[in-house]
């Protein structure tokens, strides 16, 4: 199908994209990439009255790493993350989690602010945000916000983002010594929406985790982060111990069904995930062997 | 209100100016307003790759954007490619391996097989899956247009020695 009409506007600055937003509340749209967007619009699902489009705002492009933070730009690209240097030394994490979104054409064109922003609980990058502990700088008339990327993610397709603000960067933590991290998801096909699928940040102490983030997603509606992860820190780590895990995962989990998979079945293979997770950065392939309880 | 807007582009090296409707996305200005029906309209939501164009030369999906999006822009088409010879030995290539059937799928295809074939990249046959996995062909089976991409990277990396 195509687009119902709306009347367009190029934003020429970030206070013109936000005098618009203020004008036009949540009858305006932030066009940023468009690769969840325009599908949306295509398949009628929302008609905005008018489209705001901040392609054009170079200042809301770009990776740059000051300090302990990396810096990346809402309108940086799947592709720019996917090649960046900086990004592949300080968040090893989301280099992998990347490859993972959609496919070469459509990750040309989507933008990591995009896909904060529009929240879908299937997407790869809200869980890295929350693995990485990163903070989403949103701007509005009034002012910036910092929100934890913990607090941003509030249901399907919605966020701490009001209609009236424009998120504009996230800052990530350069990775610590000692870090490591996983990322897998099952999909049906490399690119398509992940069934179920995990990303962890980790801090390892010798054989065991001095701190451990594992956030799952396509399992709720938003990321979530695992509380069982606490029975694994500073813990010498037997069958037992994530047997345990293991248990508390499932039932802090409350996945939905849809044709892609059940509840269940998504319960099941977080609970694999997890367990593949520890198990390989722990390089102790005896917790992989009789699969999660 | 919506009103037109004027854009002013390059579509395969020429330079077009235009008024569209914002709900015009780049797939239908290209069919209906410039007559280059070489780009495909399957899915209309960024699924199938039939609609894949270069911007800037780099692949998207013409579906995913407005037509008011590409302005100042350089466009290219699969008759831009299929003009220039850019992509005469993958087209013979898939003619030899009959890796086009009815064909809908086939501008899609050698838009996002030419994108990985210009990288130079060793010929690998999981990677040119896992580059072409955005686009849906109904008839081959896959097999054929693998083959066909595969062969032409053996036969550019042999031009180059």
């Amino acid at each position: 199908m195509k687009a119902s009409a709306f009347s367009y506007a190029r934003a020429t600055s970030v206070g013109n994209a936000l005098e618009l937003l203020a004008a036009h509340g949540d009858k305006a749209k932030v066009l940023s990439g468009g690769q969840s967007l325009m599908p949306a619009m295509n398949l009628r699902l929302i008609s905005p009255e008018l489209i705001v489009d901040i392609g054009e705002l170079a200042e809301l492009r770009g990776i740059a790493v000051a300090g302990n933070v990396v810096k990346i730009g809402a309108l940086t690209r799947h592709v720019d993350l996917l090649r960046s240097p900086e990004v592949a030394a300080h968040a090893p994490l989301l280099t992998e989690a990347t490859a993972h979104i959609a496919h070469p054409a459509i990750r040309n064109r989507g933008t990591i602010g995009g896909s904060l922003a529009h929240a879908d609980p299937a997407s790869e990058l809200p869980a890295c945000m929350v693995a990485l502990n990163a903070t989403i700088i949103v701007r509005g008339q009034d002012g910036e916000r910092r929100i934890a990327a913990e607090d941003f993610f509030t249901g399907i397709y919605e966020t701490a983002l009001s209609a009236r603000e424009l998120l504009v960067a996230v800052e990530l933590p350069v990775a610590r010594k000692n870090s490591a991290h996983f990322f897998h998801e099952f999909a049906r096909r490399h690119g398509d929406y992940a069934v179920v699928g995990l990303a962890a940040q980790a801090i390892m102490a010798g054989d065991s985790f001095a701190d451990l983030r594992l956030v799952f997603f396509a399992a709720a509606d938003r990321p979530v982060l695992a509380r069982a992860a606490n029975k694994l820190v500073d813990v010498t780590i037997t069958p037992a111990t994530l047997a345990g895990a293991s248990m508390a995962l499932g039932e802090q989990l409350d996945p939905l069904d849809d044709q892609q998979a059940s509840a269940s079945m998504r319960r099941h293979l977080a609970k694999v995930l997890m367990v593949r997770c520890v198990s390989l950065l722990l390089g102790r392939a005896d917790l992989n062997a009789g699969g999660p309880v | 209100m919506t009103v037109p807007v004027q854009i002013s582009l390059a579509v395969n090296g020429e330079r077009v100016d235009a008024q569209v409707l914002p709900r015009l996305n780049l797939a239908d200005f290209l069919r209906e307003h410039l007559q280059l029906t070489g780009t495909h309209v399957g899915c209309e939501h960024g699924v199938c790759g039939a609609c894949t164009v270069r911007v800037n030369g780099e692949i998207v999906r013409s579906c995913l954007m407005l037509a008011v999006q590409t302005h100042g822009t350089s466009v290219q088409t699969i008759e831009g490619l299929s003009d220039s010879g850019e992509i005469s030995d993958l087209q013979a290539a898939f003619r030899d391996r009959n890796a086009l059937q009815c064909g809908f799928c086939t501008p899609g295809m050698l838009m996002a097989a030419q994108d990985w074939l210009k990288q130079g990249a060793a010929p690998d046959r999981q990677r040119i899956r896992e580059h072409l996995s955005g686009n849906y062909c109904r008839c081959t089976g896959y097999q054929a247009i693998i083959d066909a991409v595969e062969t032409t990277a053996r036969a550019r990396m042999g031009r180059k020695s």
